[in-house]
């Protein structure tokens, strides 16, 4: 689904990010985890083109799509969530999923906002309120809810679980498995080491922009040097 | 109570037209985040193609309103071709270059307008139909401004619907929020981008052809609507069509109540309201503050620095070169040197204020013109000689400065210019309106210099250690801690607020001197010339000053220098060959700004700034 090798990424003169490497496969949930400043958004930008500067291969459903633009990555199935999560405060709930409508694609799941609201509840409830007036929990079910009308092959989440309730990480993590179940790839990115294990397949450590692990989250689990050495605040 | 009826319902028809003018730049504002100076040139555009339009097409009915659809489709295509041909190379450069880039338009639209339409006004015919009057409390109407008044609000019915109704309109409120998330929801920016543009020329070219039966179409219209369509535009908020709707009535009716109530003050009027509300409201009446934008160019400045020592020794050269000029030219080209001089001091004094203190000046002429007109008035009034009026110029223009300065850098962005703008323009306003004092349009003629400075050569001398000896000393000052400071207020406010710098102040008085220094470059000006006329003052000598600092590029103190040298030159050298300078002129600056997006030498800085860092990668 996804093979990138040999990413570099600069912001400016500023090297950010040196030959990170990873791939994911169709139905795979993968985690990137890493410190704060690690690299983790910065890489994700880069996959979905946001990051300019950027060279490397970054192959996705057999396309190199390192040199497109955002909207044409996206369009491909590459489904981005910002860590901010920037939903339209401005617009209705429905409205901010409009803005995320594509086009149905062959071969990924087909969302709709009936099937949406039945994966995300709470929407449903408010479908007509004005987004900058509901609770970071909401907005980030909505950001996450405003990709899938995409209808990505592969949906990039970072760091979802940031700033949320336990009770809302839990729901988070039973959202993504759902999207796991509906056979889509999902790329998260967490410093939550807790809520990585609770739903990923594989594992990446990211330190400095470089990958310093790369294994199936047990692996990661009984590697306790590795935890140690990049984790470990 | 009749004639408030009436005066109401006047004001009621021109805020129609202030409206369908302010809303398109409004919606562009909103989505490119360009503010488009060309727009008043669309609003012309679309008044001059209905003009000829309709003296093809006939009076008719079908051949009036079929000429004014026709013209806002011509001038909507023309939108669209400057968007996908110019706008789009520029959308990464910084705003203030892609606004740069629109004045190039209005340049070569002007001198376009006078080649195909001739200098004289054109009158267009009464609208067929509605040529006659209505009687509305026993006083006839016309019964074309009726129609104006259901035409506003029809227009503002059509766009709501289509903002709130269709896909394209969600995705434009989006965008006017976050563009860069709604392309990262696969959204194509370009064709939004373009749609939009050509949706806001389409709303200026009908305002302007809507103008046919109530106006003489003329080449001036372009930046008088410009001028009004950003006060209704900053008082409703940019992005905002509801905010320019409530703003244009609020203007319409200024207007139609000002001129009756205080006739010498209409200009004045509608600038003291713009001010007052910006100064309750710094964002309007419903806009949102600015900061919010995401998406847009953000460029890491390069930090001020010293000159190498390579350079010094260049500045030297040039200096010598400077003094030796007066051996080589004759009278007319030293007093050609001596405006050069002269600019570049305004240019190095708009730079102070932009570059070292980071606030956005549309209205640095205010201080300019009042520094020419304090050190003429001193002479006419109190007979101070020569050197005596140069003296207190920058005291005048630096106590002005203080004064709109106050209001001013409270805001940021955009509507820091424009409120700077309206106080240029009441300056503008009161010197022109003051016939007993200021000469109004006549201006003040004698202003010679003493006698001692007649000569083109002595006066070339004189500009040069005035100019020279202000310019280093305000580079003095960019490099003292005030300097460093106003820098630190400029990249960041909320950090210089956190470690206890008051932000306010600091900005203020940065503001008063930068004001003060331009009243220095006034005054010589106005002996130059032996005359200030109010067209110091003009927006055009804003522009002007904003073009030669932005040519030579805003991170480099030798900028304005080399920009303000630039630009006098081509101006002068290039009105000697043709009648189109204003054209070749407009070009020039759009190639410049695609080829130099960081200004003259701004390009040299970061050329240098990559060898040095070449240099140092290879020697570790």
């Amino acid at each position: 689904m996804l093979e990138v090798s040999g990413l570099n990424s600069f912001y400016g003169r500023a090297h950010i990010l040196s030959d990170v490497a990873l791939s994911a496969a169709a139905g795979e949930v993968v985690a990137l985890i890493g410190r704060n400043g690690a690299g983790k958004s910065t890489t994700l930008k880069s996959l979905v083109g946001l990051v300019a500067d950027r060279r490397g291969r970054i192959v996705f459903s057999g396309r190199d799509i390192s040199r497109l633009s955002v909207h044409e990555i996206v369009r491909l199935g590459l489904g981005y969530v910002p860590e901010d999560r920037r939903i339209f405060t401005e617009l209705t709930v429905e409205e901010n999923l409009d803005v995320g409508t594509q086009a149905p694609r062959s071969g990924v799941p087909h969302w709709t906002r009936a099937r949406l609201f039945e994966l995300f509840p709470n929407l449903a409830e408010m479908r007509r309120r004005p987004a900058g007036r509901m609770s970071g929990g909401e907005q980030q079910m909505l950001t996450i809810a405003r990709s899938l009308m995409g209808n990505p092959a592969l949906i990039m989440l970072d760091e979802p679980s940031e700033g949320l309730a336990p009770r809302i990480v839990e729901d988070m993590g039973r959202a993504i498995l759902a999207m796991k179940g509906e056979g889509l790839s999902v790329l998260i990115s967490e410093q939550n080491l807790h809520f990585a294990k609770m739903i990923s397949d594989r594992a990446y450590i990211i330190e400095k922009g470089r990958i310093r692990f790369d294994g199936t989250m047990q692996a990661l689990a009984a590697d306790e040097a590795v935890r140690d050495a990049y984790l470990a605040v | 109570m009749d004639f408030v009826v009436i005066q109401s319902l006047n004001g009621l028809a021109t805020a129609s037209t202030l409206f369908l003018v302010a809303s398109g730049l409004s919606i562009i504002f909103g989505v490119t985040r360009v503010v488009n100076f060309a727009h008043g040139s669309f609003y012309m555009l679309g008044a001059y193609i209905a003009y000829t339009l309709v003296s093809r097409l006939g009076g008719s009915v079908a051949g009036f309103w079929g000429s004014i659809a026709l013209a806002a489709a011509a001038v909507a295509s023309l939108g669209a071709a400057m968007e996908t041909t110019l706008l789009r190379r520029v959308y990464k450069a910084p705003e203030l270059l892609q606004l740069l880039a629109t004045f190039g338009v209005v340049l070569i639209v002007q001198d376009l307008v006078l080649v195909i339409w001739g200098p004289s006004d054109l009158l267009g015919p009464r609208a067929p139909g509605l040529a006659g009057a209505v009687n509305i409390l026993g006083q006839p109407f016309p019964q074309y401004a009726l129609f104006l008044i259901l035409f506003g609000p029809l227009v503002y019915a059509g766009l709501w619907l289509l903002f709130h109704r269709t896909r394209w309109g969600t995705l434009v409120r989006a965008a006017t929020q976050d563009r860069e998330m709604v392309a990262a929801l696969g959204v194509n920016q370009a064709w939004l981008f373009t749609s939009v543009f050509t949706l806001g020329a389409a709303l200026a070219g009908m305002g302007g052809a809507l103008q046919l039966p109530l106006v003489a179409v003329n080449h001036t219209m372009d930046l008088q609507s410009i001028v009004e369509a950003f006060v209704v535009v900053v008082i409703g908020g940019f992005g905002s069509v509801t905010g320019a709707l409530l703003a244009a009535v609020i203007i319409g009716e200024l207007n139609a109540f000002g001129i009756v109530i205080f006739p010498d003050l209409t200009l004045v009027l509608t600038f003291v309201a713009m001010a007052i509300i910006l100064v309750v409201r710094p964002w309007g009446l419903l806009g949102k503050p600015e900061a919010a934008v995401r998406g847009g160019a953000g460029s890491i400045e390069l930090p001020m620095r010293p000159l190498a020592p390579r350079l010094r020794l260049f500045a030297l050269g040039v200096g010598l070169v400077l003094l030796a000029l007066p051996l080589v030219l004759g009278n007319y080209g030293l007093s050609v040197a001596s405006e050069v001089l002269i600019f570049a001091l305004f240019a190095v004094s708009l730079h102070f204020i932009m570059g070292t203190g980071g606030m956005i000046s549309f209205g640095h002429a205010a201080y300019f013109g009042l520094g020419a007109y304090g050190a003429a008035l001193l002479m006419k009034y109190l007979m101070f000689p020569m050197l005596g009026g140069i003296l207190f110029a920058p005291v005048v223009a630096g106590l002005g400065a203080l004064v709109f300065g106050w209001f001013c850098v409270r805001l940021s962005g955009v509507y820091l210019a424009m409120l700077t703008l309206a106080f240029a323009q009441i300056t503008y306003a009161i010197v022109f309106q003051w016939y007993g004092f200021t000469g109004g349009d006549n201006g003040l003629i004698g202003i010679w210099p003493a006698a001692w400075a007649s000569s083109a050569t002595a006066y070339y001398y004189l500009c040069l250690a005035l100019c020279g000896g202000a310019a280093l000393l305000l580079r003095r000052i960019a490099f003292a801690p005030f300097g460093y400071t106003l820098r630190a207020c400029r990249d960041s406010g909320l950090r210089a607020d956190a470690i206890g710098i008051d932000l306010a102040t600091h900005r203020w008085l940065g503001f008063a001197l930068g004001g003060a220094f331009a009243g220095i470059a006034g005054a010589l000006y106005a002996f130059l010339k032996g005359s200030v006329f109010p067209d110091t003052i003009s927006i055009s000598t804003s522009i002007d000053g904003l073009v030669m600092v932005l040519l030579g590029g805003i991170q480099t103190l030798v900028g304005p220098i080399v920009g303000a040298a630039t630009y006098k030159t081509l101006h002068v050298t290039m009105s000697s060959y043709t009648n189109q300078w204003q054209a070749v002129l407009g070009v020039i600056i759009i190639v410049l700004v695609i080829a130099f997006p960081e200004g003259i030498m701004g390009r040299f800085a970061r050329t240098a700034e990559a060898r040095t860092a070449r240099a140092g990668d290879a020697a570790p």
